[in-house]
């Protein structure tokens, strides 16, 4: 049998992070999200309770909504939404998340797309969680360039969600909104805190050792590699064929 | 009412707000290059709420002034090549959002109202570049409660693309409910449809729900696969090669006109 992948250890985090929610939406382009979100629906299932409603944007089969592409904010503005997920072209050590683009704004001397819904979902969704494979100090940054959404907001401005966690290529980190900052809460297989600091452009508070990222157990794994991976085809079919095949590559 | 899209094109004039829908919502391809040929420059462009193709090429031919909207993209294809040179070159103005600004922006206008609140924005750098954009003390709180005013939008023209209309001038969009807001809030709307069908759309309750009546509508073309290369709901899926293809040719200028001088803009 095959060793635990990468990805697996992150998409088992995911679904852990989500425990308890009760309906979590996932943007469009977000396999590993939507895994951990299908992995979790799974497990609960297998338990006999009910999992968490899942709505995955620009997909037809897993998208309840008929209002339009407004009504996910609406949604999420009356507290309906309990988890989300944010990437970021650079996110810094206050969870301040950038998507516009580096240098000076207006004329940045690179422009990602935008900011999305992310200058609103970061408000009002209580259970965001911040996801960036690439674990380097050009996206791990000390002050980001242009803030499409804060990590925290001044007392007096209202706000019911923000960011609860980051999770990296390379390990998890909590967010503290009282200090404010990050903490690393854990180190996935095969990296260190000494590696993970060189990486990360911003200060984090740490254990002076650090605890592995906890892997899946057997039922888990099993749930992911069959029932998980085969729902997650029907949206992202390369992306599941591909893990598919590492597994394989694993195995022989 | 029935037209056909070169006849719609002319009626859109420089310096005019023109409304777009999102890449999935149902994208009028079929309008993009009759607006280029028309030529009618100086457009500000709103994006409901975001923008991919068809804004990158209307921006590549020079026709953009600004830019109001959530994201530019190609999706899986990366980034928009054509939007990000403008951008880097100042060629656009930009006015940076966040989707529910725009839906609230569309919702004011479509009441008659002046601005909508939105929760948000507070501390964010949109906030902080939107001349347009106010921020207030909530009236009905006791006190302190900031929250952002966002302005009507009111475009001069919206213009989409779906399955179907009636020789009433009656729209089918279904549940992508954006595409009626835009129409509410606009002064001029022009529609391009796979087909028109004999039968009055508001005649069955079942059809009825999701159609946009010929009241908020101006004119409607008929445009075969005229969101290709983009897909369009319930009918057929995106070309991600041909947008790949696209995306390829216009990282730069010469090889942005190159691609649109192809024959192969139309439907393969």
């Amino acid at each position: 049998m095959a060793d635990v992948l990468p990805r697996e250890v992150l998409i088992c985090t995911i679904a852990r992070l989500l425990d308890g929610v009760r309906h979590v939406a996932v943007g469009a382009s977000s396999p590993i999200p939507a895994a951990g979100a299908m992995l979790l629906r799974a497990m609960k299932e297998a338990d006999g309770t009910v999992g968490p409603r899942i709505s995955i944007l620009g997909s037809v089969e897993h998208n309840f909504f008929t209002n339009g592409s407004a009504e996910l904010f609406d949604c999420a503005g009356q507290g309906r939404i309990d988890a989300f997920f944010l990437g970021g072209g650079q996110i810094d050590g206050l969870g301040n998340v950038n998507l516009v683009g580096t240098g000076d704004y207006p004329r940045s001397s690179v422009r990602w797309p935008g900011s999305f819904g992310s200058a609103y979902l970061y408000f009002v969704v209580p259970r965001v969680i911040l996801f960036r494979e690439e674990h380097t100090p050009r996206v791990f940054v000390e002050k980001v360039d242009f803030i499409s959404a804060p990590g925290v907001s001044p007392e007096g401005v209202f706000r019911s969600g923000g960011p609860v966690a980051l999770l990296t290529g390379k390990g998890l980190f909590r967010f503290d909104k009282t200090r404010p900052g990050f903490e690393l809460e854990s180190v996935h297989p095969g990296h260190d805190l000494a590696e993970i600091k060189q990486a990360t452009g911003f200060q984090f508070a740490h254990d002076a050792e650090p605890r592995q990222t906890q892997l899946p157990d057997r039922p888990t794994l099993d749930l992911l590699r069959g029932r998980v991976f085969d729902e997650l085809a029907e949206t992202y079919p390369e992306f599941a064929a591909q893990m598919r095949r590492e597994l394989g590559a694993v195995d022989a | 009412m029935l037209s056909e899209p070169r006849a719609m094109a002319k009626h859109i004039e420089p310096g005019m707000r023109v409304a777009l829908p999102v890449d999935y919502a149902g994208v009028s391809m079929a309008m993009t290059r009759p607006i280029i040929e028309h030529g009618a420059g100086d457009l500000d462009l709103v994006c409901v709420p975001t923008g991919g193709l068809q804004v990158d090429q209307l921006i590549g031919a020079g026709l953009v002034r600004t830019v109001e909207t959530s994201a530019v993209s190609l999706g899986e294809a990366g980034g928009a090549p054509r939007f990000n040179a403008a951008v880097k070159e100042g060629a656009v103005r930009l006015k940076d959002a966040t989707c529910p600004a725009i839906h609230a922006g569309l919702v004011a206008a479509q009441k008659g109202s002046p601005f909508m609140p939105l929760r948000g924005l507070i501390g964010t750098d949109l906030l902080r570049h939107r001349d347009d954009w106010r921020v207030i003390d909530n009236p009905l709180a006791d006190g302190g409660d900031p929250i952002v005013l966002i302005p009507a939008i009111k475009p001069d023209v919206t213009i989409f693309h779906v399955p179907m209309a009636d020789r009433f001038g009656n729209v089918w969009i279904g549940r992508r409910r954006e595409l009626a807001a835009m129409a509410y809030a606009s002064h001029t709307v022009f529609v391009t449809v796979e087909r028109i069908v004999e039968e009055n759309l508001l005649a069955d309750e079942m059809s009825a729900a999701g159609v946009l009546p010929a009241l908020y509508v101006t004119a409607v073309a008929r445009a075969p696969k005229g969101a290709w290369p983009y897909g369009l709901w319930g009918e057929y899926p995106a070309d991600s090669a041909e947008i790949a293809r696209y995306a390829k040719a216009a990282r730069t200028a010469d090889g942005f006109s190159a691609y649109m001088a192809q024959a192969q803009m139309e439907p393969a």
